[in-house]
Formats: structure tokens, C-alpha cells, sequence
């Protein structure tokens, strides 16, 4: 059920997201969603990406550091209240959000977000038990790829 | 003798007369001192013994001052390595001070006085301060840092031997730096010269013009400083900026201390030897050629050191100054002759900045060190390339680890620097080599 995200150092400079970026797109990897989270200093680029494992290979190659990091891509309605009823229930099981973005395809009436928790297995858990579609990565990649 | 002493009333402090020895009696006091130095060292020293026994040189072989070239050099290692009282001559009962400066590896170099050193201590810095043009009616706001740097509590004793009255409001606070100076008629500052030109601009900030005040003499030291930041400070504080030059390792400040004719300080020769050596080969280069200063106490009780390597760079000014001091002057230091960087008057090498990053993160990254002058202050950047070690996903996390790093700088060298974590393979390599030390500040070389 979980996804793995590949996460990348960057100087908060100009230009500086572009490299990661160039050499994905000269690899021929798509970047099926990605956030930024930065400070004034620096940023931390979050990336999904296929296949992760060729795309940290040729970034690692053109210097980046990259981390692989487990995230869970969780179907959201979207409506009013979609998102709250899912937080409900993660805090619920008392379970802590380090960080969350949406992702670029949608399915009918749903959303899909990825989230990373402090304890990613006991949010999977929980989540699971209130009948959340939590999404396998096969699901998700092939509906990346129908959408794009 | 002719010469004119300070501005104002005319006063002369007595202990100031040695300054005006006659040469030959100088240097009959200096062999004399000397002598007796060199027989301390070798009694009660056990490194120094050994260290003449190594080249079979007896105190008994100094027969006239250039004799000193026959005596072994003292290293800051050694003070490190006999950390921290290995170097005294005087047992603990006679050491009524101890003081510290930073070391190479993080531990600090303590120095010891006794009560007769202390004297010594009070007597230069009375000197330095007469030289200076103060005397008894000035308000002095001492703001050197107290504690176990050698600045503050030094000149503090000097100047009231003087008959200064003394604030001693240490370093920092430029608000109530500037309110004290203002409010308590301050007419004397001491302090490093890149915090004094902070204060002015902070006053300036607060609507006060120091050139409006009675101040009217700086004495600043413990970082080199250029003739055109002494043109600076003259000219915007309406004051007259004096060098004062001194090490802890000595004695503090107070080796030397420029006069009123401002041309390079003069060294209290009675109390310390100085030559000037090639410091390359260790030889003496001809008098006035640059070269670098290594000084020998002559009077320290407590510590004696002989033949200290300042690894400073200076020359000796061959001619007699216009103020009739006798004792000789050495020029503005102007570089040093090893990797010791000084920031807001703290030494700092860069191997220090190494071993804190390395409690960090276990095996050294590469990193550069930045030093720039940003409003008259020093600040030092630390730039350091992210590794897959530390690497985090969390900001947070990332953050922290920025935290960690500047605090492991700051406690080990006792600076605050601003950590960069930048992407990797980005901090310039030279054969081989990164160039580990990148000196923005703007310190001109000084003139003659």
C-alpha cells in the first residue's frame, strides 16, 4: 500500500530546481505529482515518480542527494468536506501528519492525496478500518498513466 | 627631553618613566631580566628543561640579549599539550588569576598570574592608557568582554591604577552601550575597532552622533584593523583611535600600545623581549623588514614563555618616535603567518570548526568557511554540502540539523556562525583541496 516518494535537497536559490528536473526529463521518467517544501535556505523537492528506483539511480549519478521516503496515496471526495472527514479520522487514531499534497489525476468524484504520517503504519491502519480507498501503487501508476 | 604628553591637564603617571629609559639602560635591564627568566624556565619548567637539555643550551650561556636565539621556541601546542597548568613555574598557591583563550582543538589555553604578575599586568596597561593620552578624570566604558578572555578584567585594573573611573559594561548591548556612553559622560571607549564602528552606526540609528559626545579616545585591539578603519572611526566619532596589541599567551593586552602619535605601538621592552624572525627559516630579517613577531617574557612569574611564535606579521620601525619613548615600536600587524582567522576578536582556526562539525555528523563533510564584514561586524558563514547521511525528508528535521552544527561551532569556538547547507558538489575544489577559508573582509594592508 505504500508508495515510495523520492525526496531531493535543493538550495532556495534561482535555478537550482531545474537540474533534478532536466535530468529527469532527458531520462524520459515522467513526474506523475511533486511538492516543494522550503525554507529561507533551502527546500526539500518531494517527488513521485516511475520507475523510482531508475530515477534515484540518475539523479544520485548527477549529484543530488536523494532519500527514499514511504507515503501512502489516499482517494479523497471531492466535495465539501471530502478532506476534513478523512483528517477526522486520523486524528482520531491519534496518528501525526509530517506532510501532505495533492496529486495531479483524479478519478470521477475523488481526489487523490499523498500523505506521509509519523506512524505510517497505524494511519494505514485506521484509515483502512473506516473504509478509506488507500491506493496500491500499481492502481496509482496506472491511473497516472490513463489520466496523462 | 622633550615630548608632549596628553591633551588635556598635562598629568604623567609615574610607572610611564620607564618608558623613557635610556637605551643602554633598557638593554642592560632586558639581559638582566633575561638571564633571569631563561633560570626560572629551566628550574621550574619541566617542558622548557627539556627542551634546552635537547639543544644543550644552559641558562648560564646568555651573556648578552642576542643570546635569546640560542633559547627553543614555544608553540600555542605547547600550551594545548601541557593543558592546563604544565607551563607554570609558580606552584598553585602563588596563582591568584587564571585566564583562557581558545586552542586549536576546541580545549581552551589557560594562562596564570601571580600577585606580582598582576602587577606587571596593571603597569603596562597603565602605560598603554597614559600613552593613549588618558589619565585621571576620565570616564573609561570598558566594553572588552570580562570573564575568562583576557580583555576586560586587564584593562580594567590598569585603568584604574590609573585613576580612570571605569565602567566595565563588557561586550554587547549596543543600545545601552550607546545610552551609557551618552548618559555617563563617557570620554574614553575600549573595545575591538569593528565594535566600536558598530556602535556608531547603532547610535546613528538612534538619533545619537557619537561626535557630538565628550568622547574623545578609543583603545581598541584583539583584531587586526586597517589605517583606513582608524581614518573611519576618527572621522565619524571625532576621537582618536589608538592600537593596542597584546596576546593572552603574554599577558594580555598590554605588550604594546600605540602613543599619541598613532605610528604602531610601542612594546614595553622591560617587560618583553621582541624579535623579529623570518618565520620560515627562524632567522632574524634586518630591522625594518617584515617578519614575524616572537616575543619572551621577561618579568612573568607565573608563566614564563620564551621565544613565543605570535605567528603575527609585523616589522620594527627603526626610527625613535616623536613622543621620546625609547622603547621600540613594531608596525600595525598586518597578516598572520598561519591559518588563525580572528572573528570579533575571538582566535578561531579552522581546525576547531572541523573537529565541531565532526561531533556532528561523524565524518567530515565538505564545507567552506565565509567570513565577511557585514555593518562593521564580522560574520562568519559556515557552507556545508548536504551528505545522504544527514539527509532528512523532514524540514524539520533538516532544520535541526542546521541547529546542531551552529551550536557545535559556536561551543567550541565560542562564535556564532550562520550554517548554509548547500547541494552537494558545489563548495569549489583546488587540486584536490577545497578551499576551506574564503576571507571577504575588507582589511587593507597597512600603510607605512
Amino acid at each position: 500500500m505504500k508508495i515510495h516518494q523520492l525526496s531531493i535537497f535543493i538550495e532556495n536559490r534561482p535555478g537550482h530546481l531545474t537540474a533534478p528536473c532536466a535530468v529527469l526529463a532527458d531520462a524520459g521518467i515522467n513526474i506523475l505529482t511533486l511538492t516543494l517544501a522550503d525554507t529561507e535556505r533551502f527546500g526539500i523537492l518531494r517527488l513521485i515518480v516511475r520507475p523510482w528506483e531508475q530515477a534515484k539511480e540518475i539523479l544520485e549519478k548527477c549529484g543530488c542527494v536523494v532519500k527514499v521516503t514511504e507515503v501512502v496515496a489516499i482517494e479523497v471526495e471531492d466535495r465539501p468536506g471530502g478532506l476534513r472527514a478523512l483528517l477526522d479520522i486520523v486524528e482520531e487514531a491519534g496518528v501525526n501528519i509530517e506532510y501532505m499534497y495533492a496529486f495531479t489525476v483524479r478519478s470521477g468524484t475523488k481526489a487523490v492525496m499523498i500523505f506521509r504520517f509519523a506512524d505510517m503504519d497505524k494511519g494505514i491502519a485506521a484509515l483502512v478500518a473506516a473504509g478509506v480507498n488507500v491506493l496500491s501503487s500499481v492502481v496509482l501508476y496506472d491511473r497516472a498513466e490513463t489520466a496523462g | 627631553m622633550s615630548f608632549q604628553w596628553n591633551d588635556h591637564n598635562g598629568t604623567f603617571h609615574p610607572d610611564t618613566a620607564l618608558d623613557f629609559l635610556p637605551e643602554e639602560q633598557l638593554r642592560a635591564l632586558q639581559l638582566q631580566r633575561l638571564q633571569a627568566i631563561a633560570a626560572r624556565a629551566y628550574g621550574k619548567v619541566e617542558l622548557m628543561r627539556q627542551r634546552m637539555d635537547a639543544s644543550s643550551v644552559k641558562p648560564e650561556d646568555i651573556r648578552t640579549l642576542d643570546d635569546v636565539r640560542l633559547l627553543p621556541f614555544t608553540e600555542k601546542n605547547d600550551l594545548r599539550d601541557t593543558y592546563p597548568y604544565g607551563l607554570f613555574a609558580s606552584p598553585m598557591s602563588d596563582v591568584v588569576r587564571l585566564h583562557a583563550s581558545s586552542g586549536t582543538t576546541g580545549k581552551p589555553i589557560v594562562v596564570g598570574y601571580t600577585a606580582e604578575d598582576m602587577e606587571t599586568w596593571k603597569n603596562v596597561i597603565v602605560r598603554s592608557l597614559s600613552a593613549a593620552g588618558l589619565h585621571r578624570g576620565d570616564i573609561l566604558q570598558n566594553a572588552y568582554g570580562y570573564g575568562l578572555f583576557t580583555g576586560g578584567l586587564g584593562l580594567h585594573a590598569g585603568a584604574e591604577a590609573l585613576g580612570a573611573t571605569v565602567i566595565p559594561i563588557s561586550g554587547g548591548n549596543s543600545e545601552r552601550q550607546i545610552m551609557v556612553m551618552r548618559d555617563f559622560g563617557v570620554t574614553a571607549i575600549s573595545c575591538t575597532p569593528s565594535y566600536f564602528i558598530h556602535l556608531i552606526e547603532h547610535g546613528a540609528s538612534m538619533g545619537i552622533d557619537l561626535k557630538e559626545l565628550p568622547l574623545r579616545v578609543g583603545i581598541f585591539g584583539a583584531e587586526p584593523w586597517s589605517e583606513e578603519m582608524r581614518c573611519y572611526i576618527q572621522r565619524e566619532a571625532n576621537i582618536r583611535a589608538i592600537d593596542i596589541y597584546g596576546l593572552s599567551e603574554i599577558i594580555g593586552p598590554g605588550v604594546g600600545c600605540e602613543c599619541q602619535c598613532q605610528c604602531g605601538p610601542h612594546i614595553f621592552e622591560d617587560h618583553f623581549l621582541f624579535e623579529i624572525l623570518d618565520p620560515k627559516t627562524g632567522a632574524p630579517v634586518p630591522d625594518g623588514e617584515e617578519g614575524e613577531l616572537v616575543l619572551s617574557t621577561l618579568s612573568k612569574q607565573a608563566m614564563p614563555v620564551l621565544r613565543y611564535r605570535t605567528h603575527d606579521i609585523t616589522r620594527v620601525m627603526p626610527d625613535r618616535c616623536g613622543c621620546g619613548r625609547t622603547i621600540r615600536r613594531i608596525a600595525r600587524i598586518s597578516r598572520r603567518s598561519d591559518d588563525m582567522l580572528i572573528i570579533r576578536g575571538v582566535n578561531v582556526f579552522p581546525s576547531q570548526i572541523e573537529a565541531a562539525l565532526l561531533k556532528v555528523e561523524k565524518t567530515l563533510p565538505h564545507y567552506q568557511i565565509i567570513l565577511r564584514r557585514e555593518r562593521e561586524m564580522d560574520e562568519m558563514e559556515i557552507r556545508i554540502e548536504v551528505t545522504a547521511e544527514v539527509f532528512s525528508d523532514r524540514v524539520g528535521e533538516m532544520e535541526r540539523i542546521e541547529a546542531r552544527l551552529s551550536g557545535a561551532v559556536e561551543s567550541t569556538t565560542g562564535v556564532r556562525a550562520r550554517i548554509s547547507l548547500v547541494e552537494p558538489q558545489t563548495i569549489q575544489r583546488s587540486e584536490g583541496k577545497a578551499k576551506r577559508v574564503l576571507d571577504l573582509r575588507k582589511l587593507d594592508a597597512p600603510k607605512s
